[in-house]
């Protein structure tokens, strides 16, 4: 059965004032209008991924990262205080799918993988983290995505 | 992709696809390519069979057909989730935190 992760949250984190999780009633729609080995994908990861040389993540931080699509693996680096990432840490592909999507690309299950993936980390403030939203839709507005693939931690 | 139904269900995004491992694996288990291939190629399916805002395409796979029992406990009081500062490959992380002791799921 799927963990009640909003129950089993209280539980774990009862001496604080409780999460105001967000609950919304409706969700937006965008047809995809072609088949998705024609489209352009972009992985968006909350997972704290940034490419070794650039600025890590930060504390409150709801800046983000451009991960170009050619990254090796072993470049990447994780600043999160939020997940359990050792099996992130042994192959990111286990939650920054970024191997995987190549091959799909190369095979032609997708069209194109976006030129960089977007990687950020959660904050504990969700006014914050909206700030977040708009500047992340327009880079994949700016790499022609017709696709994106978000996969939390 | 999600991990946790009753978070994807409040938020509500326009598409998600649910893998019921625990949080952090949502397109696989590490160093199975296998697996992260077909889940992967699964949730594409989403792309092409939801057809209303806000619905939710289940997975079928398990994290362990014989032992279930983390769903018991994974993210309960007592159980390690976090790690702070940088790591990948063997850095920091795993030595600073002790997490190459922590419990494995």
């Amino acid at each position: 059965m799927p963990i009640a992760y909003i129950q089993r949250t209280r539980e774990r984190y009862a001496e604080y004032p409780p999460y105001k999780w967000a609950v919304n009633t409706e969700a937006p729609w965008a047809p995809l209008g072609k088949p998705l080995k024609d489209c352009r994908l972009a992985l968006l990861s909350s997972g704290g991924f940034y490419v070794e040389g650039q600025e890590p993540f930060g504390e409150s931080d709801v800046s983000y990262r451009l991960i170009p699509k050619e990254t090796r693996l072993s470049d990447l680096r994780i600043y999160h205080h939020g997940y359990r990432d050792a099996d992130a840490d042994r192959d990111p592909n286990c939650v920054f799918p970024l191997d995987r999507l190549r091959e799909f690309e190369a095979a032609g299950v997708i069209g194109a993988l976006a030129d960089a993936a977007v990687s950020f980390v959660m904050t504990y403030s969700p006014r914050r983290d909206l700030e977040r939203g708009p500047k992340i839709a327009a880079e994949l507005q700016r790499m022609r995505v017709d696709a994106a693939l978000c996969v939390p931690v | 992709m999600s991990a946790a139904w009753d978070l994807t269900f409040a938020v509500r995004p326009p598409r998600a696809v649910f893998v019921n491992f625990p949080l952090n694996h949502e397109t696989g288990k590490a160093n199975d390519p296998a697996l992260q291939r077909r889940i992967l190629l699964d949730a594409f399916r989403a792309f092409e069979t939801l057809w209303a805002p806000g619905q939710i395409l289940t997975l079928p796979y398990v994290w362990d057909p014989a032992d279930r029992s983390w769903e018991d406990t994974d993210f309960g009081p007592g159980v390690e989730l976090y790690g702070v500062g940088t790591s990948i490959q063997g850095g920091f992380g795993e030595r600073t935190l002790g997490r190459a002791g922590a419990p494995q799921v």
